[in-house]
Parts: structure tokens; C-alpha cells; sequence
């Protein structure tokens, strides 16, 4: 059982009004936090004080609290989730930091998620891509049952591993290039994968790539970034999928 | 009165079937003609959207989250029921029934019931062919697990992010109609309240959470598919943003609200570890599999390690209790005996409110390669949380609100007693009765969207002429003007204590008092308690910033008002439902062995509130439930 010492932390945050205003870091002084505190707590608790004194407190996007819904994007200290592995910064706990550090933290930073206010960003991005073809088309209703599309075990794994993806951002965020290859190669794999989803696949890699092009995101150079950012552990094998997919549609 | 639900009559087994067919339809090129508002995007509101939209409707979604795919259905885990009956094990559509009604403990609707049942094939067939990757087996087939209390293996699961999967195959089928325009999908939006025109819902005024302003919106029906209240607790499974606030206006527009006490209470979950805390984790039930569940006989011993403890100064208490389930016996009963021994100061860990899971029995007997084969993630998550070693030393967990049965009452339309005001999802009342089965809620949320509503509004919106009321009624302004005279109103008390003080301070009483188990004198409390905390909200609050711009507080504060009003509606029915029943248990009315015991002779009804003013006790409306296909009985798990 852990003993209860609190930390006092020096926290220097992004903070900028709206997208037009040129932003700036501010420092805080974050007390009598615990190591079972969330990251996101610690910043409950410096947000308690900001208010109380008068102060905007620091604006944050989060939800589920609980490493899944993909809403929490925060760089805390460079790094997009903070980076510790396969970990949203929802689940980062303060026992990874000790009394005294000094924490930066800021938005994800790219072309393509423009910032709103603060730590939040403009993420739709990654909706357009999906709009753009992450899907089957199939009608509701009007299908086969469910037994009569046989999947290899071994393939439904792979499809599935792609699948974790929980589209917070944070391999764009952590790409030199600003790149959405990770986040687009994982949902054109998925389905690419899947007899239900093959039938597509030429039109899908094509129509997803343009409007990966379209929404400003870069493209991959190799860096291997954005798998170590990823708190899902989606492998870079799904940007080789990708790039292979889009090759075949060409012909 | 005596609410009529609609429900069809005959032979059950064709019930559904032959109401379908009844039903008018709208036809084909008439149908973009027709407004539909889609407010929410978890199971209920994507597969909503998507299917309305796809058959050709004109539809607006909303979602308060940035993106329609983060809604909060995404984080359950274990799995979708379905009466599939690939195992052969003797599942059927009516086996599903009948075990939806009993472990309701017989206090919803037949026919409601028997439809899900029905359609529940059909969602698998459907995310199948959406790509969902559900589990296989080596030869290619899906894969079952058993769950919940069944005897049949009926669950189809992905890994542990069932719930993440379904949803993302609800959105991408939303994403394919915004591309063809039949959704416009509007986000980072909340409802604030719902538009009623000569008693008919017309449409919602939203605030746009980025520029702070109200905006409005007119359909010719509106569909609410916001979850669930369980953060009337404050800390809870649910997402911090989860709230009451979308249904609660449309109660206080009129719409009844039904049976707001059954509210169920998950009994393993990870425990708070402060004051600071802001939510609870769940983690699978199935971890009782293996686990052995005590507290230490002594209150001397609760800060003592527990592996220092000896044996025969350790209470495990279910299996003292509780012999023939042991360590498996059902939720409700699992999470109040946590409590007791809590309560009896034997709780372990930060703040007393824990007990430990064991596994150094199942390890020694099975070795830590097979518990970690079959439980390794949960470790692995719990290890996260709490920085300890759940091989090494006992887990610690404690029960959390997780999920509201209770909601808006709808008729067998899903139709609310306001016409064209239509609750989909954990948001109405309609299925679970005073209790959920596990693997059951995705069910019901697919069920509602993608085959239960688009039949169903067609045969409302036949019955009415499209766009007779636009946003420029002047019912629309004056909504809005109300919401955003409100909105000023919260940030100017500038008052001295926060909105999560507050939320705190009702979280502790709600918990306290009308948590797991309820007695006359707490509710009584509670209720006589409640207003003196509103007041003091309306006098002390603090909000910073202003009510046109990005405000996460002031969104919170929103929010925390309407649960401050709703939850005297729940005491109010809790404490009128004079017997215990699934979720609801009243510490008067149990039988010898802690079951809970139901009054079938006065209590066998929907209660449907009927909103009467803040403070003002609310009428009253009865929708007897009739079990023709079922027999009413001790609902037994020996």
C-alpha cells in the first residue's frame, strides 16, 4: 500500500484564446497532488484553483476518462499522450512524474487540426477521411447471415488489430510530417482484410488518400513515430498496407 | 391516467411481424420532404442517423463530443446478445425473451421485450457485414462466450471492445450518408432544449459549444438518443460528459419521465482512490470466475498488507453468505454485500470502500500462466490504475453506478407521450425493466436504430404534413432566448464554490441515500436535502469566462443543474416504489436471504412521471404491465 506524499509541479502550458490569437505558454504551479492522480486530475485540480481566483482555467478536450474514446490529446513534454506505451493521457498516472518536475504541455500540433482554444483542436479531419470511404457500403437490412461470410481466424485478428484504432490524433500530432498515414492505413487494412470490405478496396484506398491529401495531412517519410505515439499499439505495417492497397488500385 | 403503450395484441411470436406490417408507410420520393432530428451518436443515435438517412429521410444529427465516434457506447466491453443458436445449445428467440424478462425482474413490457429478441439476429448479420471484426474460431465462424447469468452461449464479442467496434460500425455507416447528404452531422453541440408546438415536439435549440451561441432547429419529429443518468452519482463508468440535460428538458416539456429508480450498480469496479478522483474503471465481471472475494474479520486488520492476514481472520463473505453462488452470485446482490461490509468500517484500502479479489488460490491451483492468459489485460489495466500487482497482491474493487434502466417512457413506437418526440436507446425505459443483463444494452441500442425506429416513424410521420412549422416560429425564439437567459444566469452568481464542488456534494447524497440500498428515512432525507443544495447552487456557483465563447464550465454547470432537479425525481420514485426489485432495492422488503422481494399485487406497473414544476411533487402515471407469455416469480438464483 502506498503512502500518501503530495508532489508540487511546475506546469507550463499552451494557452491561446481562438484560432486567430498567436498563443503563448503560462506557467502554473500544480499542489498537493498524489501519484494516484490522473493526469488529467492534476489538471482537475490546477483548474479548481484557476477558477476560484478568478482565472480561465486550462480548456481541454476529454470524455471517457478510461483510454478508449480517443478525445483526450495532450503533448506533455513532446511527447502526444505523454509516452508511456499504449497509454492515452487519460490513463497517464502522476506516479510517472516526481516532486519538483517541470511539465510542458500543449495541443497537438499539425496543419490539419487547427487549434480552437487551449489544449483542444479541430480533429474533423480524420471524419472526412472516413466519410470519404471507411466504410462497406451495405444497405441496413438486406444481408447475408452472419455465418455465411467465413473469416480466417488469423485474418480476423489482423483486422482487428487494425481496428483498435480509437482516432485520437496523436500519430498525426507525433509525424514530422503531420501525416494521417497510420490513422487511414489502419481503417483501409481493416476492411481491405474482410471479405465484406474487399469489394471496395480499390475505390476506398483511392478516395480516402485524396482526402487525406485534401485535408492537409502530410505523407509518411519512415520515422516510425506514430506507432510509438499511438496508445493502441496499431503497427506501421498497416501504412506498408496502405501503400501496397494503393498500388494495386492503380491497376 | 393509465398510459396505453401500444402494444399489439395475439399470439407474441407474430406480434412484431404483423404490427410492421400494419404500420403506414411514407412513400419513397415523399420521404426527404420529412425533417428528422438525431440528437446523440453512441448505438442508438448513429445506427438512427444512418438508417433513417439511408431510406432517404432528411436527417440532422447532433453530439456534444467532438466527433460522432466517441460517443460513450464505445467503452463497453464484453459483448452483443444475440438468439442465434450457432452452438447449439438450445438458444432460441423465445429463451432470449424469457431470460431479458426475468432478469428485468418482470417490470418491463412483453411485446417490447419479445421484438428485441427478434431482432437481435439480425444486428449480427448486419455488423458482419459492416466489417466489425467480431471474434472467429479456426474455422471461420463466429465465436460465442457465455455471459451474464445465461446458460446458453449467445455472446458475440471483439476482444474486450465490443462496444468500441459496434459503434465504430455505426459511424462509419453514419460517415457513408453525410458523404451522400442525407446527414448533416453536427458536433460539439448540446441540446439545451426541446422545441413543443401545440403539444407536438417540433425541433431543439442547441448551444454550439465552440462560439457559446444558441442555435435552433425545426424537424417534423425528433429523436433523443443521449444515454443514460447514472452521473446524478457523480462518480461513475460513465463519461465525464455524459448528463440527464437533453431528456430532462424534454420532461419538462412534457414528456414523462418512467421509472428514474432503476439504476444499476456494477460490482467490479476499481475503487476510488480520492478525493480528487473524477470517474470509476470497470473491469469484467468474469474476473469472479477465479477470484475469491473477502474482508478482513477484524476492523484492526483493514490497513494491515493483506497477504500478511491469515486465513481464518479473513471473511469471505459471499461464500459465507451466499454458499451455493459463492463468488458468483448476481450483481445486485454482490454490490450491496461490498457495501455492507463497508459500512460494517471492514472495507480496505483509500477511504475504507474496497474489498479484495483474490486470485493466490487460483494461481496456486492453476498456476499464473493461466490466470494471466485468461484475465491478462484486466491485470495489465488494473495494474495501470492503481500501480499494484494483482498477482502478487489481492486486487481491491468496489461497485459504481454503471447504467439507468429507467429513461423516458415511449409507447411500442418509441414514441413518447409527446407526439413526434421519439427516445431510442439507454435514453427510454423500455426493455430492461428494473434490471440489465450483461451484453445486453448494445443490443438494445442497435435494436432502436437500425431496425425498430426507421419502421416505426414512418408510420407517425404518414399520419402529418412535412415542414408545417419552421425555426422561425416564434416558439423557437423564445426557447432560445429562455436557454441562453439561463446560460447568463449561471455565469453571473459569481458565487464561491465550484460546479464539481457541487456535483460532489450531490454525487455523495445521491450515493448515500438512494445508491444501493434505499430506506423511507434516507429518501426522505435526500429529498428534504435537495432543494436547500439547489438554492445554494443558484447562490454560490462559480463559473469563470463568459456564456458566448468555449465554457467547459459552464457546459458542466449546465448539466449539474438539471441532475440537482432530476434527482428528486428519482428519490421521489424510489421512495413511492414500496418494494425491492432488480436494481431497486429497498432495505424494508427483502427476503431472509437478501433477495430482493417484489410486491406483484401493488407494484406490477410502469411508474411515468408527469412534470409538475422545480420542487412541486410530480403526478403520477401508470402503464400496468401485463405477463400473458411469462409467469410472474420469485425471480431465484439458486
Amino acid at each position: 500500500m502506498s503512502d500518501h506524499k503530495t508532489m508540487t509541479l511546475k506546469l507550463i502550458v499552451w494557452r491561446q484564446k481562438s484560432a486567430d490569437d498567436p498563443g503563448r505558454f503560462e506557467t502554473y504551479t500544480a499542489r498537493n497532488i498524489t501519484e494516484h492522480h490522473s493526469f488529467l486530475e492534476m489538471l482537475d485540480c490546477v483548474n479548481e484553483d484557476l477558477i476560484l481566483e478568478g482565472k480561465e482555467p486550462i480548456m481541454f478536450d476529454h470524455d471517457c476518462r478510461e483510454g478508449i474514446c480517443g478525445t483526450c490529446s495532450q503533448v506533455i513534454n513532446g511527447k502526444p499522450h505523454g509516452g508511456q506505451e499504449r497509454t492515452t493521457v487519460c490513463q497517464l498516472h502522476m506516479r510517472n512524474f516526481k516532486d519538483g518536475d517541470t511539465i510542458y504541455i500543449e495541443p497537438w500540433r499539425a496543419r490539419a487540426f487547427p487549434i480552437i482554444r487551449d489544449l483542444i483542436v479541430d480533429r474533423s479531419a480524420l471524419d472526412k477521411i472516413i466519410q470519404a470511404g471507411g466504410y462497406t457500403s451495405c444497405h441496413t437490412g438486406g444481408v447475408a447471415d452472419a455465418n455465411a461470410i467465413l473469416v480466417p481466424k488469423p485474418i480476423a485478428e489482423e483486422s482487428m488489430d487494425a481496428a483498435e484504432c480509437i482516432g485520437c490524433g496523436a500519430c498525426v500530432a507525433g509525424c514530422p510530417n503531420g501525416a494521417a498515414m497510420l490513422f487511414t492505413g489502419a481503417k483501409v487494412s481493416q476492411l481491405a482484410l474482410l471479405p465484406q470490405g474487399e469489394v471496395e478496396a480499390a475505390e476506398r484506398v483511392k478516395a480516402m488518400t485524396q482526402a487525406m491529401v485534401d485535408c492537409g495531412f502530410g505523407n509518411c517519410s519512415n520515422h516510425y513515430e506514430c506507432q510509438a505515439a499511438c496508445p493502441k499499439g496499431v503497427d506501421v505495417k498497416f501504412i506498408a498496407r496502405l501503400n501496397r492497397e494503393f498500388i494495386k488500385a492503380q491497376f | 391516467m393509465i398510459l396505453d403503450g401500444k402494444c399489439p395484441t395475439g399470439p407474441i411470436e407474430q406480434s412484431w411481424d404483423k404490427y410492421r406490417f400494419d404500420l403506414k408507410l411514407v412513400n419513397p420520393s415523399n420521404k426527404r420532404k420529412y425533417k428528422i432530428i438525431v440528437v446523440g451518436t453512441g448505438l442508438a443515435g448513429a445506427s438512427a442517423a444512418a438508417t433513417l438517412g439511408e431510406l432517404g429521410y432528411n436527417v440532422q444529427a447532433f453530439c456534444y463530443q467532438d466527433s460522432p465516434r466517441r460517443a460513450h457506447s464505445i467503452a463497453a466491453q464484453g459483448g452483443i446478445n444475440a438468439a442465434k443458436n450457432y452452438p447449439n445449445d438450445g438458444d432460441s428467440i423465445y429463451r432470449l425473451f424469457y431470460d431479458t424478462i426475468k432478469g428485468g425482474d418482470f417490470r418491463a413490457r412483453e411485446a417490447d421485450v419479445w421484438r428485441l429478441a427478434q431482432v437481435s439476429n439480425n444486428i449480427i448479420d448486419q455488423c458482419v457485414a459492416q466489417g466489425v471484426p467480431f471474434a472467429r474460431d479456426y474455422a471461420g465462424y463466429l465465436d460465442n462466450r457465455s455471459f451474464g447469468g445465461a446458460q446458453v452461449s449467445r455472446t458475440f464479442y471483439a476482444r474486450g471492445q465490443t462496444g468500441q467496434q459496434l459503434l465504430l460500425g455505426a459511424y462509419s455507416a453514419l460517415s457513408r450518408q453525410i458523404k451522400l447528404g442525407t446527414v448533416q452531422m453536427y458536433a460539439r453541440r448540446e441540446m439545451l432544449d426541446l422545441v413543443v408546438v401545440d403539444g407536438v415536439a417540433r425541433g431543439i435549440i442547441v448551444r454550439n459549444l465552440v462560439t457559446g451561441q444558441m442555435e435552433s432547429y425545426a424537424a417534423d419529429a425528433v429523436c433523443l438518443c443521449t444515454g443514460g443518468y447514472v452521473n446524478v452519482f457523480y462518480l461513475s463508468t460513465n463519461a465525464m460528459g455524459c448528463s440527464v440535460t437533453a431528456i430532462w428538458k424534454a420532461h419538462k416539456k412534457g414528456a414523462y419521465f418512467a421509472n428514474p429508480c432503476y439504476t444499476q450498480i456494477h460490482p467490479t469496479c476499481i475503487p476510488q482512490a480520492g478525493e480528487y478522483q473524477s470517474k470509476l474503471t470497470l473491469m469484467s465481471e468474469s474476473l469472479r470466475n477465479d477470484g475469491r472475494v473477502w474482508v478482513p474479520k477484524s476492523k484492526d486488520d483493514v490497513s494491515k498488507n493483506p497477504n500478511q492476514i491469515p486465513e481464518d481472520q479473513r471473511d469471505y463473505y459471499l461464500e459465507r453468505k451466499y454458499p451455493s453462488f459463492g463468488n458468483l452470485a448476481p450483481r445486485d446482490i454482490s454490490s450491496r454485500a461490498a457495501k455492507e461490509q463497508c459500512d460494517d468500517s471492514r472495507g480496505v484500502g483509500p477511504g475504507g470502500r474496497g474489498v479484495y479479489l483474490d486470485f493466490a488460490d487460483s494461481i496456486k491451483r492453476l498456476g499464473e500462466a493461466t490466470i494471466r492468459e485468461r484475465y491478462g489485460n484486466l491485470f495489465e489495466m488494473y495494474e495501470k490504475i492503481t500501480a499494484e500487482n494483482g498477482y502478487k497482491t489481492p486486487m481491491r474493487i468496489y461497485p459504481a453506478p454503471h447504467y439507468s434502466m429507467g429513461g423516458l417512457w415511449v409507447d411500442y413506437n418509441l414514441m413518447s407521450n409527446l407526439p413526434g418526440l421519439f427516445i431510442l436507446g439507454e435514453a427510454n425505459f423500455s426493455v430492461h425493466g428494473a434490471n440489465r443483463l450483461g451484453a445486453s444494452a448494445l443490443m438494445q441500442g442497435l435494436a432502436d436504430g437500425y431496425f425498430v425506429i426507421p419502421y416505426t416513424i414512418g408510420g407517425y410521420l404518414a399520419s402529418i404534413k412535412p415542414g408545417q412549422i419552421t425555426s422561425e416560429h416564434e416558439e423557437f425564439r423564445k426557447c432560445s432566448q429562455d436557454v441562453q437567459s439561463e446560460q447568463e444566469k449561471l455565469v453571473a452568481i459569481n458565487g464561491k464554490r465550484t460546479v464539481t464542488d457541487f456535483m460532489r456534494e450531490l454525487g455523495t447524497l445521491m450515493w448515500n441515500n438512494c445508491g444501493m440500498a434505499r430506506t423511507e428515512a434516507g429518501l426522505k432525507e435526500a429529498i428534504a436535502k435537495l432543494p436547500s443544495i439547489r438554492e445554494e447552487f443558484w447562490q454560490n456557483l462559480k463559473v469563470s469566462g463568459s456564456a458566448g465563447e468555449l465554457n467547459q464550465q459552464l457546459e458542466n454547470a449546465g448539466r449539474t443543474a438539471d441532475f440537482l432537479e432530476f434527482a428528486e425525481l428519482l428519490c421521489r420514485d424510489a421512495l413511492h416504489r414500496n418494494e425491492s426489485c432488480g436494481g431497486h432495492f429497498r432495505v424494508e422488503h427483502q427476503y431472509d436471504d437478501g433477495e430482493a422481494k417484489r410486491d406483484d399485487v401493488n407494484y406490477c406497473y410502469a411508474a411515468a412521471w408527469e412534470y409538475k414544476g422545480v420542487g412541486n411533487e410530480p403526478e403520477m402515471h401508470k402503464e400496468p404491465l401485463k405477463f400473458e407469455n411469462v409467469h410472474l416469480a420469485v425471480r431465484s438464483y439458486k
